[in-house]
């Protein structure tokens, strides 16, 4: 008796009501005189619906219940032990060791007992589920089976659960952002009962390796998160210097000097760029862009030129975000009206004076959209970051010297072996809190004016 | 006459930047392309040594063990190796792999007299001198020592050094050792992650457009929905990688580095542009043809699923396949929910530990042995081999599907 069966039943038994159902209508609607409001297919969709949905929700709730009244039961075999992560752990080595999944005993007076207690009452468990969802589906389908009448309205009852469905779908979006919000949050907050808001907003030392003994030099780590606020203000800055430009002469070329055949060759060969995964603008990055910039910092004589600098990161995630900014300014750029370009030549302006002087400041506000809009792409863009740049936070300016980012930070903190209950781990929910509320400004800012701009001239 | 002169310059030169522009960006794609490229073919071949191996006749095999008499077989070829650190130094041209090899020849031995030479894998140092990635320095080559090279000079003159198709590349999961190393877990675990994200992602797009275009009224909830769609969609990946690690790994306890978590985690990332993608298509679809329905009868929602659907389907693909792609190449949110385990087991289902194929890429990068920089390469190549192949299928589909009314 498993889980499958207790799912395969349930689907035979759905199909069983959706078939009877539809071959039940079909008679009904060949006799004389009877006019029956829905076609067949939709009573038997109806009693399929009406059958699978209260097993599907019990046996949630069940599963639900049964684990949490199972590890209650399962805690009093291991009462002595006071830890209770500990005793959790334990408890999950006797599910795994019942399911088979450990084979490995652990050393303690109950565990075999716990084990015993675990399987027997599983296995009664199991069979007292499949047959009170199997009765109750059973039951279920034939009320359903006795609703098909001449009158019965299925088509409509199975639209509503449809429509139904489909809102539940679209709430589901926000559901995501809420989790978002709230799983960033709550982290947020016991993150904040450790370390100061003061401290991480606006100190500038960043630290946040905790050592092992206590009374160590440094043994709080320090979470003045400022050197990492600017080594990512940095880095996208720079990615912006070298996107900015290339994006925006290439959208002005693309759209306003380039032949038709020009336009349709560049256009997707610029996209490409956007289509390529960060992971490989990293090693490229790694293999190319890093030792080319070393031997131009020697050539040049630089001092301090870091192997890790803000220089190389940012130059490589500039060429990532050019297809961003060279296609939304393409998109502000081709939505100003052509008569106002038209009217310009006219005059006798060129067309790079009617380009800057008029068909700019007329799309201005998309060009400013598309620019925010790269940017906050390049702050929250990791794998480039954490592949090129550093991990130690250096509060500077000077694009030759190695920076670090949140998104960097937010890696580094939180692969390996994680406790929930350290600062450590716990600042970079915070900093990722910091980045998903500026990016959503910055998005949210980029979209209005956008589409007022976009209002504009229509 | 001299000001027009001037403004004509000035016209030149601003589209001579735009130019400019247009060629840097192309030219920084080919200069990607070709490095990866140039860098990874030679990944795909792989330095294999003649090993003369003499079986007789119905030899009893049953008690041997392969790596002895691999060893055995290497050191008759070489009579005057004598001393420990010269066997030493002449098996370490060999990677384990060869031992495997050897056992697998054993395995399929039938009786029949062996005698002739044999290939087996090289180790990885082996590997770099022979394809020129490491220069030789008189008598050394990166950590190849002089007392190495001399064995590796007299393969060479025996033309028993040879390059051949690596099988283990496309055919096995990670190692430690960069010449056993192959990317089939990874490619098994980016399939699993993405087959999840499919199946959470897609229907719910699909419902969640429809009920946006066609059902939801116009009010401030609508709103709500529509602008939180918009901006998730440009959520910084990594943020729903934390989601996944609150979410899936710490409240509803599944397990860690599974491709299950990961492909949840991605579906909730592609969610947004399959409902934008989705919304598009359908709002393409000419109200004719739904008036035309609706006049004959049907009611809205079969109206919708009997021709706003199936007429919108190509669109909705196409952006489908788009976000699934863009998901594949996708890193940093399984970095959060731990599919960066070194992980040699080729995984089974989507509950087994797994990494992806771009953290594959990530993990080799990082890796020391100058080997990997090549495989890494070589994983580079057969990602974006799969990212073209969906993108060519998302522009056939729209070809070949796409009305215009």
């Amino acid at each position: 008796m498993t889980i499958e069966f207790i799912i395969l039943s349930l689907i035979g038994l759905t199909a069983y009501s959706f078939f009877i159902g539809r071959k039940k209508a079909l008679a009904l609607s060949s006799l004389k005189n009877v006019t029956v409001h829905s076609q067949p297919y939709y009573h038997g969709l109806y009693s399929a619906l009406i059958t699978i949905f209260p097993a599907f929700i019990l046996l949630i709730l069940w599963s639900w219940i049964e684990s949490s009244i199972f590890s209650i039961n399962l805690r009093e075999y291991f009462k002595d032990i006071a830890d209770p992560a500990v005793a959790d752990f334990y408890i999950l080595g006797v599910i795994n060791f019942a399911g088979g999944i450990d084979e490995k005993a652990i050393n303690h007076v109950n565990f075999m007992s716990a084990v015993n207690y675990y399987e027997s009452t599983m296995q009664m468990n199991l069979v007292l589920k499949a047959i009170v969802i199997i009765i109750l589906t059973l039951m279920v389908s034939r009320y359903s089976l006795k609703l098909i009448a001449a009158d019965f309205k299925a088509r409509d009852l199975v639209e509503i659960i449809i429509i139904r469905v489909m809102k539940y779908a679209s709430i589901f979006a926000i559901v995501i952002t809420i989790g978002i919000v709230l799983s960033l949050l709550f982290e947020t907050i016991r993150f904040f009962e450790s370390v100061a808001v003061t401290e991480f907003l606006f100190g500038t030392h960043w630290s946040p390796q905790m050592s092992i003994r206590e009374g160590q030099v440094g043994s709080s780590g320090s979470f003045g998160a400022v050197p990492v606020f600017t080594g990512t203000l940095l880095i996208s800055f720079i990615a912006m210097l070298v996107a900015g430009p290339i994006g925006l002469f290439s959208a002005i070329y693309l759209s306003q000097y380039a032949s038709i055949n020009v336009r349709l060759f560049a256009k997707p060969i610029i996209e490409v760029l956007a289509g390529i995964p960060t992971v490989v603008y990293g090693f490229f990055a790694v293999i190319t862009v890093g030792p080319f910039f070393r031997e131009m910092g020697i050539f040049f004589n630089i001092d301090g030129f870091s192997s890790e600098s803000a220089l190389i990161a940012g130059s490589v995630l500039g060429i990532m975000i050019i297809p961003f900014v060279a296609s939304l300014t393409d998109d502000a750029l081709s939505a100003v009206p052509q008569s106002l370009k038209e009217g310009s030549l006219a005059m006798g302006a060129t067309l790079s004076e009617t380009t800057t002087r008029v068909i700019i400041p007329a799309s201005f506000h998309g060009i400013a959209g598309s620019f925010l809009l790269a940017f906050s792409r390049a702050i929250g863009e990791t794998m480039i970051v954490v592949m090129a740049a550093g991990f130690a936070a250096n509060l500077t300016a000077n694009p030759f010297n190695a920076v670090t980012t949140v998104t960097v930070q937010i890696v580094g903190l939180l692969t390996g072996d994680q406790e929930f209950d350290s600062p450590k781990t716990l600042s970079a929910f915070a900093l990722a809190f910091v980045l998903f509320f500026l990016t959503l400004i910055l998005n949210i800012i980029s979209l209005t004016i956008v589409k007022k701009y976009r209002e504009e001239y229509e | 006459m001299n000001s027009i002169i001037k403004r004509n310059q000035r016209e030149k030169r601003f589209k001579f930047y735009g130019i400019l522009a247009v060629a840097t960006a192309i030219l920084l794609l080919v200069i990607l392309l070709f490095k990866i490229f140039s860098t990874g073919i030679s990944a795909f071949n792989q330095t294999y040594i003649g090993v003369k191996i003499q079986i007789q006749v119905n030899s009893d095999i049953s008690n041997l063990d392969p790596r002895r008499e691999l060893r055995r077989n290497i050191r008759t070829m070489f009579p005057d190796v004598k001393t420990r650190s010269e066997k030493k130094n002449l098996y370490s041209l060999f990677s384990n792999g060869a031992y495997y090899e050897f056992e697998e020849m054993l395995d399929n031995y039938n009786g029949e007299k062996i005698d002739g030479y044999y290939y087996f894998l090289a180790s990885d140092d082996l590997d770099m001198y022979f394809k020129g990635t490491v220069k030789r320095k008189g008598n050394s080559a990166g950590r190849i020592q002089p007392s190495q090279m001399k064995y590796i000079d007299m393969f060479e003159n025996m033309n028993l050094i040879e390059l051949k198709y690596n099988k283990y590349l496309l055919g096995s999961s990670d190692s430690r050792e960069p010449e056993l190393a192959g990317i089939l877990g990874a490619i098994y675990g980016s399939f699993y992650a993405i087959l999840i994200a499919f199946i959470t992602s897609f229907p719910l797009g699909i419902l969640t457009a429809i009920y946006l275009e066609k059902l939801a009224s116009k009010n401030r909830f609508s709103d709500i929905i529509e602008t939180n769609i918009n901006n998730l969609a440009a959520v910084p990946s990594i943020v729903f990688g934390l989601l996944g690690l609150a979410i899936f790994l710490n409240f509803f306890d599944l397990p860690r580095s599974a491709s299950l978590v990961g492909g949840l985690t991605l579906g909730l990332m592609t969610l947004p542009t399959i409902v934008i993608a989705s919304r598009s298509a359908i709002k393409s679809v000419p109200p004719s043809i739904e008036e035309a329905s609706i006049g004959l009868g049907s009611s809205k929602i079969q109206t919708i699923f009997n021709f706003s659907l199936p007429l919108a389907m190509p669109g909705i693909l196409t952006g489908t396949i788009i976000g699934m792609a863009r998901a594949i190449g996708e890193t940093a949110p399984l970095l959060m929910i731990g599919m960066v385990a070194f992980i040699v087991d080729i995984p089974s289902g989507p509950m087994d530990a797994a990494t992806a194929l771009p953290v594959q890429i990530y993990l080799w990068q990082d890796s020391p042995e100058r080997a990997f920089v090549e495989r890494t390469s070589a994983a580079i190549m057969v990602l974006l081999l799969f990212l073209f192949l969906l993108n060519i299928t998302a522009v056939y589909l729209r070809k070949k599907l796409e009305k215009k009314w």
